[in-house]
């Protein structure tokens, strides 16, 4: 069993099924009729038609009207590649397609793929070093252009340029090149024997982005740099070009995003609506209510909400109901291996030249670990929607290691603080050792579940004599990609700081990259690394590289549940709720089909009134 | 509200200059501010789900909220942090605006201009977005100078205070323009007294009077302002309970535990409105001619 390399049930499906609703699809988009003046709903007359034909297929027999989206944590960019949290790439994957995504089965289903490479096809190394994606004919931009294999390239220039600091770099860090074989067939060559070959181009972080500016004819000559920094403006050119269901109209960063159907989309009758608009803002209460009682939106995401409050809210919903699905989310707090109050000569805090004062030493970080209460937390908290975790890989099922635990033992961890040395020597309560006060700074994004649990984790921290600062920064600007804002998670200028990493690939490959030392955030990579903890450990490295090129799925999925054990046995980090998305939708809205593996977005074109 | 007819003549020799409920009730809520949290028998900070939501009973007189911490404690700890910030913001306020108006008022001419035009600048500018900016800006620089207990204090104190100056100095400056013409300040100046001296025996007591109304006044209003920052989120650390902050997080709970939200809110209520009523009566007896305008704000702006 060779080149499947991503978990069992996935490559299973994949090989053999593919979805009805993708066939038809893929149909669809083929069956590009003419319908130019026929547009009856919204008036969707291409704005810029494209001198070289690509009639926009108007759609016929949509609904019309406007769906209402809300997400309490506001987008703030549309370029998907350098999205900074969920709240980006549901903007964005209303707009852009990957070439295929996983749904809720583990199978993937082709977006902009014409159908999905296998080793039965021959589309999938055996040796595991390429595969080879063939793309939907007759699919178009929002402007006009055409779709080509062209475009599959310049989204791979795009992220594999260290100028852009794109933040979806992990999922491609194992493509050698990709190479154009011919308008709608690309290959994608890995640098070594690579099982997850499902990785790049596919999700929310495989979203195709347009080749800019550039006449197609024109763009095979170009220099690859040389576009690629073009590419680099497309932060200042928010009106990103698409080829998914609807096109955006207007948008203000972290405020509001207006979208409207795209006339150009493949399938016919689709999307439903004219109008998408898509309110960032609020909280997650605010969300919650707008959506399940006064029925202002028609969907609201992430709804992180008190338990109680949830289950009152839904009893008491008259116009939406709750619908969840398990994501791999682990909100999970981050130990910082740096010191953040000591600055470099530029400037810099938190910088690998500077061990923590505390946290380089493994007892600490120990005894931290012991005193974090995670059943109270997910079950006060929570309540359904999470439960107390020791793992930070958590989906699929099978990658669980069954080998960590988690204990809360205040004793244990004032013995471990003991142990290290950190006692309190002047009697002030609060432990110190060689002149240093144990004192953290731990921040989170203003959200009141999350100010909730920073409470609870004080409480107990407190009680073993270590002085704690309570930090909230709003979520516009915590998971801000601004290198110049201070406050973001990923200058992480605190102790510890706690959130929720989602990942979306069945393959937690590029997940698992997150912490290999290469990754670390400084910087002169504009703080757009994932290894946010500035956790180093050769040993993991070792097994990451092992893992890269392990073609056997069951020694692979081996590797990765080493790997989640040693986070978690030298606490690079403290896993403490195991989380559902929970998502609001309004009864008169019907297609929502919630994946672990996308956006909620991920099938908007299928949503339509009741 | 008083009558117009009461209002329209000075008060009697029996009239208190305080009326006695409304300064009951402050001093009782300062009091107990301050002497509260030593003997309520929970700490404000302890969670305990256990007691999670419940009412007001006699375990805990004003319930619990949903982490099950004490809201007497809360409400309690809170007023120190709120009412601090008030009087502080006052104290600031008064002295900023009592400086400005006086050295506007007497000096006249060119700095006259400059300052009253800075007045309106300020009085011009939307305060809440330039708050939240500073508190940005400066919370880090202002918590590694004073600590993470009062650095957000002090930037709260000193943000508020600074932007509510004006009032006071605009009526000092009325008054000290008036005063410097009256004869017994001509016949000072003609006697070689310096302007300081002028400033501190002549101008500074018959400023006192509106100055005290108003600082009264604004203790209020930076209460009220101090809360909208808790209640946005910003300002002190989460997990201090200001008024404001309770409001905010009793907001889910309306529905499921209303006390949550009603302590807080009526001690923000009743501190406000007994030091507004104080206000109006410190105006009606020091300064009766002008009383039908309640506000010192509208008085200026009829001179």
């Amino acid at each position: 069993m060779h080149g499947g390399g991503t978990p069992p049930p996935h490559r299973g499906c994949a090989d053999d099924g593919r979805s009805h609703r993708s066939t038809g699809s893929n149909i669809g988009g083929n069956a590009s009729t003419e319908g130019s003046n026929a547009s009856t709903d919204g008036g969707d007359i291409p704005r810029t038609p494209h001198p070289a034909g690509a009639t926009p297929v108007v759609t016929r027999s949509a609904q019309g009207g406007t769906l209402k989206l809300l997400l309490w944590q506001a987008p703030t960019i549309l370029n998907p590649h350098l999205a900074r949290g969920s709240k980006d790439y549901f903007a964005s994957r209303i707009i852009c397609e990957p070439l295929a995504s996983y749904d809720q089965h583990g199978t993937l289903v082709p977006f902009l793929a014409a159908d999905i490479p296998s080793l039965g096809n021959g589309d999938v190394a055996a040796d595991g070093t390429w595969v080879i994606w063939h793309l939907k004919p007759g699919v178009t931009w929002s402007d006009g252009r055409p779709f080509t294999a062209d475009d599959v390239l310049f989204t791979y220039e795009f992220i594999s340029n260290p100028a852009n600091a794109a933040t979806s770099g992990a999922q491609y860090d194992l493509v050698e090149q990709v190479e154009v074989v011919d308008d709608h067939t690309v290959k994608v060559v890995f640098k070594e024997p690579n099982p997850a070959w499902s990785l790049p181009f596919v999700g929310p972080r495989g979203l195709i982005i347009p080749r800019p500016g550039v006449a197609p004819a024109t763009t095979a000559v170009s220099p690859t740099q040389e576009v690629a920094e073009v590419g680099a403006e497309a932060p200042a050119n928010p009106m990103m070009v698409g080829t998914g269901p609807y096109r955006v109209v207007s948008f203000v960063p972290g405020d509001t995003i207006v979208y409207e159907a795209n006339p150009y989309f493949r399938e016919p009758g689709k999307p439903f609506f004219s109008r998408v608009e898509l309110k960032g803002g609020g909280d997650a209460t605010l969300a919650a209510r707008a959506v399940l009682q006064t029925g202002e939106v028609d969907f609201a995401e992430n709804l992180q909400v008190e338990a109680q409050v949830l289950d009152q809210l839904q009893q008491t919903a008259t116009s939406g109901q709750v619908i969840t699905v398990s994501r791999p989310l682990v909100e999970h707090i981050l130990i910082n291996q740096t010191d953040p109050n000591r600055e470099t000569s530029d400037g810099e805090r938190s910088s690998t030249q500077f061990p923590h004062p505390f946290f380089s030493d493994k007892r600490v970080r120990q005894a931290f670990a012991y005193a974090m209460d995670r059943e109270t937390i997910a079950t006060q908290l929570y309540g359904a929607n999470g439960r107390p975790t020791s793992n930070i890989l958590v989906e699929p099922p099978i990658y669980r290691s069954p080998n960590t635990s988690y204990e809360y033992r205040l004793d244990q961890a004032a013995a471990l603080l003991d142990e290290a040395g950190w006692v309190d020597h002047d009697g002030d309560g609060i432990r110190d050792k060689d002149g240093v006060i144990m004192h953290v700074l731990f921040q989170t994004a203003t959200g009141s579940v999350r100010q909730k649990t920073q409470e609870i984790v004080k409480q107990s921290l407190e009680a073993i004599g270590v002085e704690v600062e309570l930090k909230s920064i709003d979520s516009a600007a915590f998971f801000d990609n601004d290198p110049a804002n201070p406050d973001t998670y990923s200058h992480f200028y605190a102790d510890l700081q706690m959130f929720t990493i989602p990942y979306d690939s069945p393959d937690p490959g590029a997940y698992m990259q997150g912490w290999i030392c290469d990754e670390i955030t400084q910087k002169v990579n504009d703080w757009s690394a994932n290894n946010v903890e500035r956790w180093c450990n050769p040993a993991y490295d070792a097994l990451y590289a092992q893992a890269t090129r392990e073609m056997d799925p069951e020694q692979r999925r081996q590797l990765f549940i080493q790997m989640n054990d040693l986070l978690v046995e030298d606490v690079a980090l403290i896993p403490l709720v195991h989380r559902t998305r929970v998502s609001g939708v309004s009864n008169s809205l019907e297609g929502v089909e919630l994946t672990p593996w996308d956006e909620s977005v991920w099938n908007i074109q299928d949503w339509r009134r009741r | 509200m008083r009558p117009h007819a009461r209002s329209q003549r000075p008060p009697g020799p029996r009239q208190l200059p305080l009326p006695l409920v409304s300064t009951t009730l402050f001093l009782f809520i300062v009091l107990s501010t301050l002497v509260g949290p030593l003997v309520v028998a929970h700490p404000p900070g302890t969670i305990d789900f256990s007691q999670a939501t419940r009412p007001p009973g006699w375990e805990h007189p004003f319930g619990t909220n949903d982490l099950g911490q004490d809201m007497l404690a809360r409400v309690l700890v809170g007023g120190r942090v709120s009412i601090g910030v008030g009087l502080g913001a006052m104290v600031i306020s008064t002295v900023l605006g009592t400086a400005v108006g006086v050295v506007a008022g007497f000096a006249g001419g060119l700095p006259d201009a400059l300052l009253m035009r800075l007045a309106d600048a300020f009085l011009a500018l939307p305060h809440l977005p330039l708050l939240l900016l500073t508190m940005m800006l400066f919370r880090d620089p202002a918590t590694s100078l004073f600590g993470p207990e009062y650095g957000p204090f002090a930037l709260v104190t000193l943000v508020i205070g600074g932007l509510s100056w004006m009032t006071v100095a605009r009526l000092v400056r009325a008054t000290a323009l008036t005063v410097r013409e009256m004869e017994f300040v001509v016949a000072a100046r003609a006697l070689g007294a310096s302007p300081i001296r002028l400033i501190r025996v002549h101008v500074l007591p018959h400023v006192l009077s509106p100055v005290i109304v108003a600082a009264t006044l604004s203790v209020s209003s930076a209460i009220v302002m101090e809360s909208t920052l808790s209640f946005l989120g910003l300002g002190f650390p989460p997990d201090t309970p200001t008024w404001g902050r309770l409001l905010y997080h009793a907001r889910d709970f309306l529905d499921i535990a209303p006390h949550m939200a009603l302590f807080p809110g009526l001690a923000l209520f009743l501190t406000v409105l007994s030091l507004t009523s104080m206000g109006d009566r410190l105006q009606a007896t020091l300064e009766p001619r002008r009383v039908p305008n309640h506000r010192p704000t509208k008085v200026v702006e009829h001179s």
